[in-house]
């Protein structure tokens, strides 16, 4: 199998997670479009270190896949906190930056 | 033969999934796509002879990342949903035009700084995906990296419980 047709699937993925990003309101949808965007490149990742054979992508995977973790725990963390205050996960609602 | 039938199967799931995730309505069910689509590429790291990572995205994030999702979304009360916002069509077809020529571009310039990578050999490649080989690198040459993700991790969890018990807004 081809490395090209990784790296489509893993654009099309990536620009799916954009799109999700870009056009989705409710602010935990736009942390699972950023989870989706984040395996779009490591499965990038994998077919290189596949086809170079280089484990250092899969290593960078490993680390991808722990930050991902730690920023899943505080991006829902950050959204219960404004959700007990303002009772709404809409991002356009939240404008604590307004003033 | 059978490897690219798996790719193409594995590849129509997750991009399904994928939409699945981006226009369900209800949260719960765009997880559950989220969770499909995790799946599929699992699947497809299995074809890339990468076991040992496989395992770990079923491990870590099917299983303990997507069920903090499902978690704070079941306990938040997500009655009153937002809407879809208008979408140009215009602009979809600019974003993807430029993303094209983003990349020709990047890939011309490689070209000529002659820093494409080569290929080796599948018989050597797919001696990189056992468990073996990431972690004799991950303990040598990537040891310190490894010893900062425990301390980002205890940190995240810290800021977590703190961010949970505050109250702002």
């Amino acid at each position: 199998m081809d490395i090209s047709w990784y790296l489509a699937l893993s654009a099309v993925l990536f620009t799916i997670g954009v799109l999700g990003v870009l056009l989705r309101r409710n602010a935990i949808i736009i942390l699972m479009s950023v989870e989706l965007m984040l395996n779009a490149v490591n499965l990038t990742l994998v077919a290189f270190s596949q086809a170079l054979g280089d484990v250092a992508g899969q290593v960078l995977v490993f680390f991808a896949i722990s930050v991902a973790a730690a920023e899943a725990a505080i991006g829902l963390a950050i959204v219960i906190a404004i959700f007990r205050g303002k009772l709404t996960v809409d991002v356009t609602q939240i404008n604590l930056f307004k003033y | 033969m059978i490897a690219q039938f798996l790719f193409f199967l594995l590849a129509i799931v997750a991009v399904t999934a994928a939409l699945g995730m981006l226009l369900s309505r209800n949260p719960v069910t765009s997880a559950l796509w989220l969770i499909l689509n995790l799946f599929c590429i699992a699947g497809l790291y299995l074809t890339l002879h990468a076991q040992f990572i496989a395992v770990i995205q079923v491990l870590v994030y099917a299983g303990a990342i997507m069920v903090l999702f499902l978690f704070v979304i079941m306990l938040l009360n997500l009655a009153a949903l937002p809407a879809f916002r208008q979408v140009d069509l215009r602009r979809g077809v600019a974003f993807v035009l430029v993303m094209g020529v983003l990349a020709e571009l990047a890939y011309i310039t490689a070209m000529a700084a002659g820093v494409l990578p080569e290929p080796v050999p599948p018989e050597q490649a797919a001696q990189t995906g056992y468990a073996a080989e990431i972690a004799k690198e991950l303990f040598t040459r990537y040891a310190l990296p490894f010893e900062m993700v425990g301390v980002l991790l205890l940190a995240a969890t810290i800021g977590a419980v703190m961010f949970a018990k505050r109250r702002f807004v």
